[in-house]
This record gives C-alpha cells, sequence and structure tokens, in this order.
C-alpha cells in the first residue's frame, strides 16, 4: 500500500446546510486517482492549524480529505479561536447544521473527478460525536469517533443548543465504526464506551473500539499536553487500516 | 474532554481592550474547556466579547483552576469593598 502520496492543499467553498455556501480545507493527492474520501470534522476550538494538518496526513496517505469550516456562518474570516468563541456564544453548531454541512462535504467529494466515490468520517473530541452523527444520519462508508463525548451521556443542559444523546440512534448506524478512546478519559468513561459497544453489538453493526491505558482525551493532540504518542502512533495506524479496507 | 458547559454573562458600561484598542463588552461567557494557548488540558476560560464588533472583539483569557478561584475571590472582594464604600 502506497503511503507517501505528493499533494496539494487550498481552501474551497462547499455548498453546506441549507444550501449555505460555506468555507473548507481540502487536501487531496495529486494524480488521477480514484481515491477514497475523508471528511475531517474539527473540534470544539475550531477550523484551527493541528486539524489542517490531520487533513494533510490523510492526503499524504492517499486519500481526499475535505474539512468544512463549522463556524463559517458565525465568522468568515475570522481566526480560528475567535470564530470558535463566536460560535460558543452563539450557542454552537446544531445538529440538524452539522449533518447538513458534513452532507455537503460528502457530495462535494463524491462529485470530484479523482473519487472513487467512497467517502468516510472522522472526528475528535466534539468533531468525534459529530462523526458518529453523521454516521447515524447519512449514508457513509466508514467513520471514526475519536473519543467524541456525550455520544451516550448528553451534554449538560446549560449547553445552549440541544444535543440529545445519540445512544439510541446506534441501530441507524449507515457504516462500520472505529473508536478510539482513552482509559482514562471522563467525557466519555470507560462506562460509556462499554455502553455503546454493548448497544452496537445488539444491533449487529461492524465497529471495532479501543481504549488505551495510560492515555486520557486528546491522545492525538501534539501540540497538548495529553499527547500520548504510543496511544497516537497505534490510532493511526488503526485509522490507517481500517480507512483502507473500507475506503480505497 | 469537551465540557460544553458554558455560562454566559450579560454586560452593560463594560470595556475590554483588544488588538484595535477599547471597545464596549456585551457580554462574557465562562467556560472550563480546552485552551487555545496556556500549557493545560483544561482551563477556566473567558470570553469578553462584543459580537457586533466582529469576532476579533474579544479579550480572552484562559486560567488555571487555582488561578481562576483566586481571581473569582479577588473579584468577589473587590466588590465587598466597593459596597463598603459606597452605602
Amino acid at each position: 500500500m502506497t503511503s507517501d502520496y505528493d499533494m496539494k492543499a487550498e481552501t474551497v467553498t462547499i455548498t453546506g446546510d441549507n444550501g449555505d455556501e460555506i468555507e473548507a480545507y481540502l487536501a487531496q493527492p495529486l494524480g488521477d486517482g480514484p481515491h477514497g474520501g475523508v471528511v475531517l470534522i474539527h473540534h470544539m476550538p475550531g477550523y484551527d492549524r493541528w486539524t489542517k494538518e490531520v487533513a494533510r496526513r490523510f492526503a499524504n496517505d492517499g486519500y481526499i480529505a475535505l474539512v468544512p469550516n463549522l463556524y463559517h456562518r458565525e465568522a468568515p474570516g475570522a481566526s480560528p479561536d475567535d470564530a470558535a468563541a463566536a460560535a460558543r456564544a452563539q450557542g454552537g453548531v446544531p445538529d440538524e447544521r452539522l449533518v447538513g454541512d458534513v452532507r455537503g462535504a460528502v457530495e462535494h467529494i463524491r462529485a470530484m473527478v479523482t473519487s472513487n466515490g467512497k467517502v468516510g468520517t472522522i472526528g475528535h473530541c466534539s468533531g468525534g460525536r459529530q462523526s458518529f452523527l453523521a454516521a447515524v444520519s447519512i449514508p457513509l462508508d466508514a467513520a471514526v469517533d475519536c473519543y467524541g463525548g456525550a455520544v451516550v451521556t448528553a451534554p449538560p443542559a446549560d449547553f445552549p443548543v440541544h444535543m440529545p444523546s445519540l445512544l439510541d440512534r446506534s441501530k441507524d448506524l449507515t457504516c462500520p465504526l472505529l473508536g478510539l478512546f482513552g482509559d482514562d478519559d471522563k467525557f466519555p468513561t470507560p462506562e460509556e464506551v462499554a455502553r455503546l459497544s454493548q448497544e452496537l453489538e445488539r444491533h449487529g453493526k461492524t465497529f471495532e473500539l479501543h481504549s488505551y491505558p495510560g492515555a486520557g482525551h486528546a491522545f492525538f493532540a501534539a501540540d497538548r499536553p495529553s499527547y500520548r504518542p504510543e496511544a497516537a502512533v497505534d490510532g493511526y495506524q488503526r485509522i490507517g487500516s481500517f480507512f483502507a479496507r473500507y475506503l480505497r | 474532554m469537551c465540557t460544553y458547559h458554558t455560562a454566559k454573562v450579560e454586560l452593560q458600561r463594560s470595556s475590554g481592550k483588544g488588538p484595535d484598542g477599547w471597545f464596549p463588552l456585551s457580554s462574557a461567557s465562562v467556560y472550563f474547556d480546552h485552551p487555545v494557548h496556556a500549557p493545560a488540558e483544561h482551563t477556566l476560560n473567558v470570553d469578553f466579547i462584543n459580537p457586533e464588533r466582529g469576532p476579533a472583539a474579544r479579550v480572552a483569557v484562559e486560567l488555571d483552576l487555582p488561578a481562576a478561584q483566586a481571581l473569582a475571590w479577588a473579584i468577589l472582594a473587590g466588590i465587598e469593598a466597593a459596597k463598603s464604600l459606597t452605602e
């Protein structure tokens, strides 16, 4: 499996929820393809440098990677941290809008001449929950949830946007799911991960959930104290194998 | 974790100094979540903002919990002192 593609990366405009034109970051391997696609859902801190680095990593691995800017409506052109603050102050991203934006990103990739028609999603933290949400809402070929909280247990009631637990949506999962978690995480807890596993098993879904000892939340975040290299390296290997199986 | 906890406080007759100088503040978001800059996994964050002036009209702080608590006590003490002077 070749995994060192030359690439190009650029900012593009895609059609998101409600027909809105939103900004997105597109990193894609050079050449005719065909290539699988990955919609990378950014975390709550925003459409930031780290997220774009991850997109380029997937392009380097041979996937068309597209990151919709979920905060484009609240703060077009703003710096990622200011945009995240503006979105939080306005209540965050509603679930319905997220699904519409991811649907638009999936359709954008599938319409590219270099696409093989297969598209998956991945997200970290709040993006992990949203990757799961997309996978139970629209047809996908694969989905990865990296330590997404509030899948089994709903966010606290004081959060302005209503976000229900997604556990009872497990039956609607449209694609294989890979979940990567840390044993020391509190959101989600290992008990919540076990509960999710039971529910997916009960509905006969195809899934792999792994939880790493000695790791907590955000163990992929190389610029944060939470970074755990052993978990991150193994996690990327699992993501690579998972995407190769379902997106190539 | 993304805690999602967010308390919003409306502000009147308040100002902050941002990248373009002083501006009137309309609200503050208070939350415990990932910082952008502080070297910690989570911090107590406050965004003093004025959305009418755009997303960059923001004064942001990311505080570790002991610092945030000390600051909160200092603010409360300052308020009590002000009351004793004005009542």
